[in-house]
């Protein structure tokens, strides 16, 4: 399955003095969560599809540093970006692309005024503008009359005020967008912002990712679309809680697109 | 007689603005116990930002029903407040109804103040039934008792009274009603006085009027000790608001010093401190009391009118845990009163008291249940930032006390060996390309 999969590191580009058109930032999730893997490799059959000129970090990656800041250890925060600044700087990096929007929010935001400036997208704008520049078609394939509904993530929806790019990508699937009672500006959490992926959560009546799982499932939606590796654990778990997973799918927008295509 | 009264005025404006004054002024001393933080930038955007926000109730109206009775209340409010500069001059001077001679404008205009008064009151009316009959959820959390429940109603029965005696004086002012203009609402309440003696008239138009610019003056003062304080604070909020994405968090200054230090292959680690770092305290690393956080974070908490719209979108508190936005806010206020009261009462010196906002009033059980999701800073119509405090506040828990929870310290300890929150080699970092 992996033979057709096309991915140089940076270091291999610099040996052959060449740079690429942008460095896809896999993250922590991507690189090791086995569901979020499968995101990754999604995402690497578009780019791939499109024929674009990109590198990953591989070994020289590290995490970004954003659930030890939002835990509140700055000093550990600090201490992993400046350490990436330093490999993406030696490497002269102008544009970077992830399908994380923790690492998309902290690469974008928290990086430049410690030394790394960058030209940052989420993977939908990415997608989103390689449609707009033709450079990738999208056909509905399976998903053609399939309701949809998408997930907010955080930190690229509020955080960022990103909440187009996905959502026109799911509508080029000829699929039937639907929203959740709370979406855009309102949309709910999935509960694993802040550092909470990493640690049971405090004592209340419900989970949060039950709750926005019980949101997505009130518009009766085939599939559960995501943004975000964490928040596809969070609705996937949600879905299984609520003995849904016959029914609902959740799948991240890359996944969507490179299965409409058949990769 | 009217001299007296006139003396008695001018006394009453005296003490009234100037315990206002007073109030202000520590307001401010206490506001300026924050750190310094630097809001010089793009005066432009914050304009903008403190016109649609502040102004033009911008975000009020994402929430129609609220939003429009509030837009009422509140352009009642800043209006018919013109007519208590014709108050204040008949009052000082001992004339009656000095803007007159502006005929039929002037009719025009209390016309609008009385239709304005009306729509006031029943606005006001429906806020009450909200809180107390219809009982809307955010007004009943567990936050919301004793003070903070009272101070809701408080504030209500002062407008009803206040719009109520407006009225009253103009209904039973027979000179006005007489001029059949501006009378728009108030000649309907007329009839109510039928029957009564010229002179008893007179003693209720008088009394209605006195008890109206006396009212005024007890609710301009009531403000520092209440919520209603965002009436003026809302607008130095937006405009000192945060122009930055939400998602992001401010690199601490003193933590980035460290870690270049660290990274610096020339630093000498053997180096002796320099020489004014002596009497330097050392830097504390985030919040556990309200003088570790920024001015600004302190006008958030005096800021705060407890709506509730945050602790209402807020996916920890919907799902019952005991994070509430709306109570970082209120406690971080309260605290901060805690500690400008024990500077008054120690000469301008705070003095221990044993006490800080972590722990005393904020505990970490509510801190560590925040997804930083962001939704009660989108959610507030003044541009308030809970979030912030809340990981000011985990920084100082994690750095100075090392007491996060177990989890969350193997997930740190995981970063900091191998690169990622989990414990992972970074050298397989690749290997999903060939799974």
């Amino acid at each position: 399955m992996s033979e057709t999969l096309k991915v140089p590191t940076m270091a291999e580009y610099i040996a052959q003095g060449k740079s690429p058109e942008v460095l896809f930032w896999v993250g922590c999730a991507g690189s090791f969560d086995d569901r979020a893997k499968k995101i990754t490799k999604a995402f690497v059959k578009l780019l791939n599809k499109a024929n674009i000129d990109f590198a990953v970090l591989g070994a020289e990656e590290s995490c970004t540093g954003d659930p030890a800041k939002r835990a509140g250890n700055e000093f550990l925060f600090q201490m992993q970006a400046v350490t990436n600044i330093e490999v993406l700087n030696a490497y002269d990096i102008k544009k970077i692309v992830t399908a994380c929007p923790h690492c998309f929010n902290t690469l974008k935001n928290e990086y430049p005024s410690l030394g790394g400036s960058y030209e940052v997208v989420h993977h939908t704008q990415f997608l989103k503008n390689l449609l707009d520049e033709g450079r990738l078609s999208i056909q509905g394939g399976q998903f053609k009359g399939k309701r949809i509904t998408f997930h907010d993530p955080c930190y690229l929806g509020r955080a960022n005020n990103v909440y187009e790019a996905p959502r026109q990508l799911i509508k080029k699937l000829d699929a039937e967008l639907v929203e959740m009672k709370n979406c855009r500006k309102k949309g709910l959490c999935c509960g694993a912002g802040g550092a909470q992926m990493f640690k049971e959560p405090e004592k209340g009546t419900k989970d949060v990712n039950v709750e926005r799982t019980e949101q997505a499932i009130d518009v009766k939606p085939d599939i559960i679309a995501a943004g975000c590796p964490f928040c596809n654990t969070m609705m996937t778990d949600g879905v299984k809680a609520k003995e849904k997973e016959n029914t609902v799918e959740v799948l991240d927008i890359a996944e969507l697109i490179a299965k409409a295509e058949d990769l | 007689m009217t001299l007296l009264s006139n003396v008695l005025f001018a006394i009453a404006l005296i003490i009234g603005v100037g315990f206002f004054i007073k109030n202000i002024k520590k307001l401010r001393r206490n506001i300026k116990l924050g750190n310094d933080i630097d809001v010089s930038d793009n005066k432009k955007q914050r304009f903008k930002n403190m016109a649609l926000i502040a102004l033009g109730q911008s975000k009020m109206v994402r929430r129609p029903v609220s939003g429009i009775l509030h837009i009422i209340v509140y352009v009642g409010f800043v209006i018919i407040n013109i007519e208590v500069l014709e108050i204040i001059i008949d009052g000082i001077f001992g004339s009656h109804r000095i803007f007159k001679f502006l005929g039929t404008f002037y009719g025009v205009l209390i016309g609008a103040f009385e239709v304005l008064a009306a729509l006031v009151f029943i606005a006001v009316v429906v806020f009450w039934l909200r809180r107390n009959i219809i009982k809307v959820k955010r007004f009943w959390k567990s936050e919301m008792t004793s003070w903070p429940k009272n101070d809701g109603n408080y504030i209500l029965y002062f407008e009803m009274v206040l719009m109520s005696l407006f009225l009253i004086m103009n209904a039973t002012d027979i000179s006005f009603q007489d001029m059949q203009s501006g009378n728009i609402i108030s000649q309907y309440l007329t009839p109510l006085f039928s029957g009564l003696s010229l002179t008893t008239l007179h003693i209720i138009e008088r009394s209605a009027w006195w008890l109206h610019i006396l009212g005024i003056l007890v609710f301009l003062n009531y403000l520092y000790y209440s919520k209603h304080l965002h009436i003026l604070l809302a607008f130095p909020n937006t405009y000192y608001g945060s122009l930055k994405p939400k998602g992001q968090i401010n690199n601490l200054k003193s933590v980035t010093n460290e870690v270049m230090l660290m990274m610096d292959p020339n630093a000498d680690p053997f180096a002796a401190p320099a020489e004014e770092s002596d009497n330097d305290v050392p830097a504390k690393f985030g919040a556990s009391d309200v003088q570790d956080l920024t001015w600004l974070q302190l006008l958030n908490a005096y800021t705060c009118t407890e709506c509730g719209r945050c602790t209402s979108e807020c996916p920890a508190n919907q799902t019952g845990k005991k994070l509430s936005p709306r109570k970082i806010m209120m406690d971080t206020r309260d605290r901060l009163e805690e500690v400008g009261k024990n500077i008054d009462a120690n000469k301008g010196v705070f003095k221990d008291d044993g006490k800080q906002l972590l722990g005393d009033y904020i505990t970490s059980e509510e801190l560590w249940a925040c997804t930083s999701c962001n939704a009660c800073v989108e959610a507030c119509p003044v541009s308030i930032d809970p979030l912030s405090i809340i990981m000011e506040m985990r920084r100082y828990m994690v750095m100075e006390e090392s007491s996060a929870p177990a989890e969350l310290n193997n997930m740190m300890t995981n970063i900091e060996n191998n690169g990622a929150p989990w414990p992972y080699n970074q050298m397989d970092r690749l290997n999903w390309k060939d799974q």
